[in-house]
């Protein structure tokens, strides 16, 4: 039986600095055994803990989706010893990757409704593998409409520009992406998310919304859903905490009973209203 | 199997056997504790003890334990050798352990193997070639309160075999195909030894002086406990210093890290505490519980709610009582329970 807490050893096929500010990188790491590669399957919502040896590990959403193949994409924000390193890292250098981990967006109880997909800053990962998956040829026929609102705070820190781009231009989805402030060469949206869903006033009627952002955004983006007659059980959310195991033993990102790594990192407001805010 | 019995001045016939098989071990007089240590001389096992200093969770989950090794051969055609620590090369027997340690394993067995992926391999691996043969409690100790927390002096969760001490001979219970293999060989035992046990174990019941209501902590829903201003008392005191958690059989937090040393090193788990404050901290310096009433009131809703919570009312406590003797600041497990069934 394999020991779960082995990474697969990816090597690094593409590593790109991914925003202004150079905090965030993005990687495409390559399985080295093209048979765990096969066998790695996720659905969008799961991560999986990066290991830099000599370093450690850090639990990371998939951006990718499995519609992509078998390569992972990962965004990284640089903030501790890990993430630092795994910046250093080049195009070639050999890492692990073992997951993949926790549950995932609940996409087949999602069938038939439409979807609202609302993102700030990189808390847009697991979403872009969402949407991704969404209009994938395969999947697309099986949705309402899709409306995807994602913000960040200047145009150089917008992840996935040519994806959604792409998104816009298919016609398959609504796609509202805004800036905090006025920029040079911005033309689209200016406003902090919650002001733009004030705007677009997704309807709550046979719908879904996945909403991943920094606390403040969720802060004020929840009472606009509220407002709009939306209930705790139709609201997504993903949730992060420190972890280490990824697999529900040692100990630290527990809410409650609930273990963010294995029973989440998925929950619903519902869900979430019945537990301690310890996230 | 019928209950056999073994003449006490035979015991280190008995062990001297069990050693072709397995590494043995048992309570022994280890800097002036009953501590943990292989079984040299049969005479220094303990009988007479209320239990070990520490308890034996560090045979299945170490202090320090290697998971795997690794080295960086960029030229190699897997890049990075990453492997596995081998598993455990000999058979383990623990000899007298107190049911209560037992109980805790039986409790951990649901945390660190629960289905396919959260399969902890380093701990399977050590259970399934660990045999325990237990000690039944005589003279529990005033800080014991096994009887509250599914336990008892007697109980015969997560053992192989359970031992009564009946003076100059002792009472062998076996109890699953392991401990059978123990005690194969021996005679049986006679309906007075029998009854001489059931006798002790009453009387040891009888002596557990502590209680500790769950019922209403069973009934109260997860924030109802959470939101209990009785926190805000509990907290004051404590120290954050981890004493509890590790001397806890069933404390099983680890932390994660690399150790490298040129191009190879290794990847160590370390027992960690829920009393420290790094050990919630966000890269970003955002912490969950950040507070020290935040880690106090986690460790214990962790043992009495949210453990029962999800693994059908286990409790991940056994009462086994070492923190209330080594908490230096006097917090006692029993009255915080007390108060949050109050």
């Amino acid at each position: 039986m394999r020991n779960t807490y082995v990474p697969y050893p990816v090597r690094i096929k593409k590593a790109e600095v991914a925003t202004e500010d150079k905090q965030l990188k993005t990687f495409l790491l390559e399985f080295i055994n093209e048979q765990e590669g096969e066998d790695f399957n996720y659905i969008p919502g799961q991560f999986a803990e990066l290991s830099v040896s000599g370093y450690g590990e850090i639990p990371i959403g998939i951006a990718s989706s499995p519609t992509e193949g078998n390569d992972l994409l990962f965004t990284v924000n640089k903030v501790g010893s890990v993430s630092t390193q795994l910046h250093n890292m080049n195009e070639g250098d050999i890492m692990g990757v073992r997951g993949p981990l926790g549950n995932s967006y609940p996409l087949s109880e999602m069938e038939g409704k439409n979807i609202v997909i609302v993102a700030g800053g990189f808390a847009v990962t697991t979403l872009r593998s969402t949407m991704i998956w969404l209009l994938d040829p395969a999947n697309r026929s099986k949705y309402g409409d899709i409306t995807f609102i994602y913000g960040a705070r200047t145009p150089g820190l917008l992840l996935y520009e040519e994806e959604w781009r792409q998104w816009r231009e298919s016609g398959q989805a609504n796609v509202n992406i805004t800036i905090d402030r006025e920029a040079e060469g911005w033309d689209g949206l200016v406003g902090f998310v919650p002001t733009v869903c004030e705007e677009v006033a997704p309807k709550p009627d046979n719908a879904v919304a996945l909403i991943c952002g920094p606390p403040v955004m969720i802060r004020f983006t929840q009472p606009v859903f509220d407002k709009l007659g939306w209930q705790p059980e139709q609201i997504v959310m993903s949730l992060e905490n420190r972890m280490k195991c990824g697999i529900g033993i040692c100990g630290r990102c527990n809410v409650g009973p609930e273990y963010v790594c294995k029973d989440g990192p998925v929950f619903t407001k519902a869900h979430l209203d019945q537990l301690p805010k310890e996230y | 199997m019928a209950d056999k019995i073994l003449a006490k001045d035979k015991l280190g016939d008995f062990l001297g056997k069990l050693q072709a098989d397995y590494e043995v071990y048992a309570p022994q007089e280890v800097e002036g504790k009953p501590q943990w240590a292989p079984v040299e001389e049969s005479d220094k096992v303990l009988w007479d003890f209320s239990n070990t200093h520490t308890s034996p969770k560090d045979f299945f989950f170490p202090q320090t334990e290697i998971m795997m090794r690794f080295k960086n051969v960029q030229d190699h055609e897997n890049g990075m050798v990453m492997e596995a620590e081998p598993p455990l090369a000999n058979k383990r027997l623990l000899f007298n352990i107190r049911p209560c340690d037992a109980k805790a394993f039986q409790v951990l067995d649901l945390i660190f193997v629960q289905d396919e992926m959260t399969n902890d391999l380093f701990w399977k691996d050590k259970r399934d070639k660990t045999t325990l043969v237990g000690l039944a409690c005589s003279d529990p100790c005033p800080s014991c309160f096994c009887t509250s927390m599914n336990c008892g002096p007697a109980s015969t969760t997560g053992l192989d075999a359970l031992v009564f001490d009946l003076g100059d001979k002792l009472l062998v219970r076996a109890l699953t195909e392991k401990g059978e293999a123990v005690a194969e060989g021996l005679d049986d035992a006679a309906e007075a030894d029998q009854a001489a046990a059931e006798e002790q174990t009453k009387a040891a019941e009888a002596q557990i002086s502590s209680s500790v209501g769950m019922d209403k902590v069973n009934e109260r829903s997860v924030m109802e406990l959470y939101e209990a201003g009785m926190w805000d008392r509990v907290y004051e005191n404590c120290l954050n210093c981890g004493t509890c958690t590790y001397v806890c059989p069933t404390c099983h937090c680890f932390d994660i890290q690399d150790e490298t040393q040129g191009e190879s090193g290794r990847r160590v788990r370390n027992w960690d505490n829920c009393m420290s404050w790094l050990f919630t901290m966000h890269g970003t310096g955002h912490n969950p519980r950040g507070a020290k009433k935040d880690r106090v009131r986690q460790r214990f809703m962790h043992k009495f709610k949210y453990i029962p919570v999800k693994r059908d009312g286990e409790i991940g406590c056994v009462g086994c009582g070492r923190c209330v003797l080594l908490c230096p600041v006097n917090i006692d497990v029993r009255r915080v329970v007390n108060d949050m069934n109050a």
